[in-house]
């Protein structure tokens, strides 16, 4: 048992078994504000989704007719719905594995080098962005033509690369540039996690001998697997369900969302197209049903996989 | 371990909760707006509308617009409406394009926004589908509106297959060219050589020696010289607006349509579409060839700032655009001078532009729908025109409104007839109208970028192309 975990139950008294029923009254009304919230705004609309799954709604006039399993025979036959899967798929491993390396590194850096607040501050600042702008920005620093990256590359004598506009690089385009602006966040959570791992295991590890890479795959990594379990999950939803920055991205000014080509169609991007431009809300809702499913068979394996609720210290 | 592992699940909540707070605040700017206007008088009906009495209360009609350059004008109509109509004031909303729909798109599923607002060829046919218009046949009927005022074929476009009409008209576009007056004297050219320029899909004809000899590589060479490099090319010979498209307006539509090729069997509302046609195919070709000689802008360069910019930035010496884009090429932005020519000759014997045209529509939730059909009455009458026109920002549905912004763009010294030219000949064609347009869009504009990138050959590909579009408009 760690220091941590041995302090937490006094100074939470309130969670301690056995305390909690005088608690109750006091508990619920604290609780409701945010259960009101959750049946309004989660609850409610996700079974409503799921209903209107079932229907030909139109979300114009607002209303649609009961079509049994319509929607999801649809489904099994387009193949644009298993195209823009593998977009998607395509783009989460690119974020993904760039994104934890990146995170894995700067995390490790932070612990080990600083303690510094203001550079964790300045780490964290491409999250505090708004993915729009940081579309928008990367669009223009990216461009083939005026991009001041081009420009750059052209004192090297290296011909324009068309980062959004040709199939193939559009999808790591986009990944690196959420790789850019996620890959502080995940380092903050990650450099939380490496707080967890106790300081005298690498004291132990120093005085045999061992060097910093030995401590980073000796240490650091196995005793990091619940928090990286944790992160991977948020993570890997979190990119499965990527929107914004392609629909400016590749909309951009000339461009059409989710190209060139459908190169950059990625799921949400289809249930989007399908509720607001052909006005099909009950096969956009079925679409939502599947990655809903989706989502939960990831997480539920990663989970499983990871073995995300045990940890190696104990 | 455990308590930690809570502990940022905790913190990523709510991290996320103040980011979701943060998204939403920007969303409020659009959707917030949208509140009904206060209710004076009960709507009149669609079957009978009735002329109201003077009501008690003042209504305020809110209207939409979104093309920016075009609200102070509107406001100034609005201004003399409300001096002729002092219980009904007019506040206008402008969103950008893309916003546009997506709010109105909304404010009909949540039975709100704007009383009435600018409809688009492309859209109005889901909304009539989705019943959310007012048919305005009895409004018309009832007023004595002339809808024989307007340009010939421009108050048709807003009746659907039963009959209903759902807009008055208020403008029209066409296409013509834009040149860069620096890059064309250089080359020798004149806008009279384009004027008179002859173009097929086969050779590019006198059209494409002009764009040949536009065209200027790192060394100097022109597209006409031998030595031209087609890889390292400075200044295009012709530029593209956008991406093309399902309907390649600004692009590929007026040249396709010079060969006689039509978009539908019958338009509009016709039931299939004419994307396998070889004259089409014939004519994406052409481009796909031009590409490759370095005559025209890769495709892969307009998508990401747009044809606009590249234009602006002077790697193209001319480009097709609309005439709504007129301000933007004679104003600040473009920082040399410009010249407009028709759209070249093809091989049916005649140029070919596109002819599309907005007109005003009204929102079947409004709770002022007599006042909101003043406001439109108003908006197509010759008083409102005659003011878009003097601004000369958009081409009024009303010949004579449209005559004043020609003269009032020829006394500062632009001549804009080249967009014209197409309405007096009578080179124009109408817009496609089916109910399915941005179903069309997604699946013919891919398939246009893969053309284009020489991933596909265009004869395959829109024939196929052709066989999704025809199930789509079919069921």
């Amino acid at each position: 048992m760690t220091a941590v975990q041995r302090a937490l139950p006094r100074r939470w008294p309130l969670l301690r078994s056995g305390n909690l029923h005088g608690g109750w009254p006091s508990a619920f009304w604290f609780l409701l504000p945010a259960l009101i919230g959750f049946v309004a705004f989660y609850l409610y609309p996700a079974i409503r989704g799921v209903y209107i799954s079932f229907t030909d709604w139109n979300l114009i006039a607002n209303e649609g007719d009961w079509v049994g399993t319509d929607n999801y025979d649809r489904l099994l036959d387009d193949s644009r719905v298993w195209d823009s899967l593998k977009v998607t798929i395509r783009y989460t491993v690119i974020n993904i594995v760039s994104q934890t390396i990146l995170a894995i590194g700067i995390a490790v850096l932070m612990d080990r080098l600083t303690k510094s607040v203001v550079i964790r501050g300045i780490i964290l600042f491409p999250w505090l962005i708004p993915n729009v702008i940081v579309a928008m920005l990367w669009v223009w620093m990216l461009d083939g033509n005026l991009g001041i990256v081009n420009e750059f590359l052209g004192w090297f004598g290296v011909d324009p690369i068309r980062f959004f506009t040709d199939t193939d690089k559009v999808i790591p385009t986009l990944a690196g540039i959420n790789t850019w602006r996620h890959m502080g966040y995940t380092a903050l959570l990650i450099f939380a996690g490496l707080q967890t791992i106790p300081k005298n295991l690498y004291e132990a590890a120093a005085l045999d001998g061992a060097t910093e890479r030995q401590m980073f795959f000796g240490i650091t990594m196995p005793l990091l697997r619940p928090i990286l379990a944790l992160v991977l999950v948020i993570t890997i939803v979190g990119s499965l369900q990527v929107f914004d920055t392609v629909y400016v991205a590749t909309g951009g000014f000339g461009g059409q969302p989710g190209g060139p080509a459908n190169a950059s169609r990625v799921i949400y991007l289809y249930i989007y197209q399908n509720a607001f431009d052909f006005n099909q809300l009950g096969y956009a809702a079925a679409i939502s049903v599947l990655l809903v499913v989706i989502l939960l068979a990831v997480t539920f394996v990663q989970l499983k996989l990871l073995r995300a609720g045990e940890s190696d210290l104990s | 371990m455990r308590k930690t592992i809570w502990r940022l699940i905790a913190v990523f909540i709510a991290l996320t909760l103040v980011a979701a707070a943060c998204g939403n605040d920007d969303d409020d700017g659009g959707a917030g707006e949208a509140q009904p206007a206060p209710q004076a008088t009960e709507a009149a009906e669609e079957s009978a509308p009735a002329p109201t009495e003077a009501p008690v209360e003042a209504v305020t009609i809110e209207y939409w617009l979104w093309d920016g350059n075009q609200q102070p004008y509107y406001q100034q109509c609005a201004d003399d409406f409300t001096a002729a109509n002092p219980n009904i004031n007019v506040e206008i909303v402008q969103f950008g394009w893309g916003d546009y729909w997506t709010n109105l798109t909304a404010a009909f599923a949540s039975d709100s926004g704007p009383d009435v607002f600018t409809d688009h060829l492309a859209r109005y046919p889901e909304f009539v589908a989705s019943g959310v218009l007012v048919p305005l046949n009895d409004y018309v009927a009832r007023d004595g509106v002339d809808t024989g005022a307007y340009f010939p074929g421009l108050a048709e476009l807003w009746v659907d297959a039963e009959g209903n009409r759902y807009g008055l008209p208020k403008d029209f576009d066409t296409i013509a060219l834009v040149m860069n007056s620096g890059h064309i004297a250089d080359a020798g050219v004149t806008a009279a050589d384009f004027a008179a320029a002859e173009w097929n899909p086969d050779d590019g004809g006198s059209f494409q020696e002009l764009i040949a000899k536009l065209s200027v590589d790192a060394n100097g060479n022109r597209g006409d010289s031998p030595d031209f490099d087609s890889s390292n090319v400075e200044v295009y010979g012709m530029g593209l607006e956008g991406n093309f498209g399902a309907f390649g307006q600004t692009t590929f539509s007026g040249f396709a349509a010079s060969t006689g090729f039509q978009f539908l069997d019958v338009n509009p509302f016709g039931d299939s579409a004419n994307y396998d046609d070889p004259r089409l195919a014939a004519t994406i070709d052409w481009y796909v060839r031009m590409i490759d000689a370095g005559y025209v802008v890769p495709i892969e360069d307009v998508e990401s700032l747009g044809g606009t910019t590249v234009f602006q930035n002077g790697s193209a010496a001319v480009m097709a655009d609309g005439s709504w884009k007129i301000g933007t090429y004679i104003g600040a932005d473009t920082p040399f001078d410009v010249e407009f020519a028709p759209l070249p000759t093809g091989p049916s014997g005649s140029r070919a532009s596109m002819f599309n045209g907005l007109a005003d529509s009204i929102n079947r939730s409004s709770d002022n729908q007599e006042e909101a059909w003043q406001w439109v009455k108003h908006m197509a009458s010759a008083d409102c025109q005659d003011i878009i026109g003097g601004a000369a920002v958009v081409f009024p549905a009303i010949p004579s409104a449209a005559d004043i912004a020609v003269a009032s763009h020829q006394a500062n010294g632009v001549d804009v007839t080249a967009f014209t030219v197409h309405v007096d000949e009578g080179t124009t064609f109408l817009f496609p109208i089916t109910d399915s347009a941005s179903q069309i869009e997604a699946i013919v504009g891919p398939a246009m970028q893969e053309i284009l990138r020489g991933q596909a050959d265009a004869a395959d590909r829109l024939s196929q192309v052709a066989d999704e579009v025809n199930s789509v408009l079919g069921s």
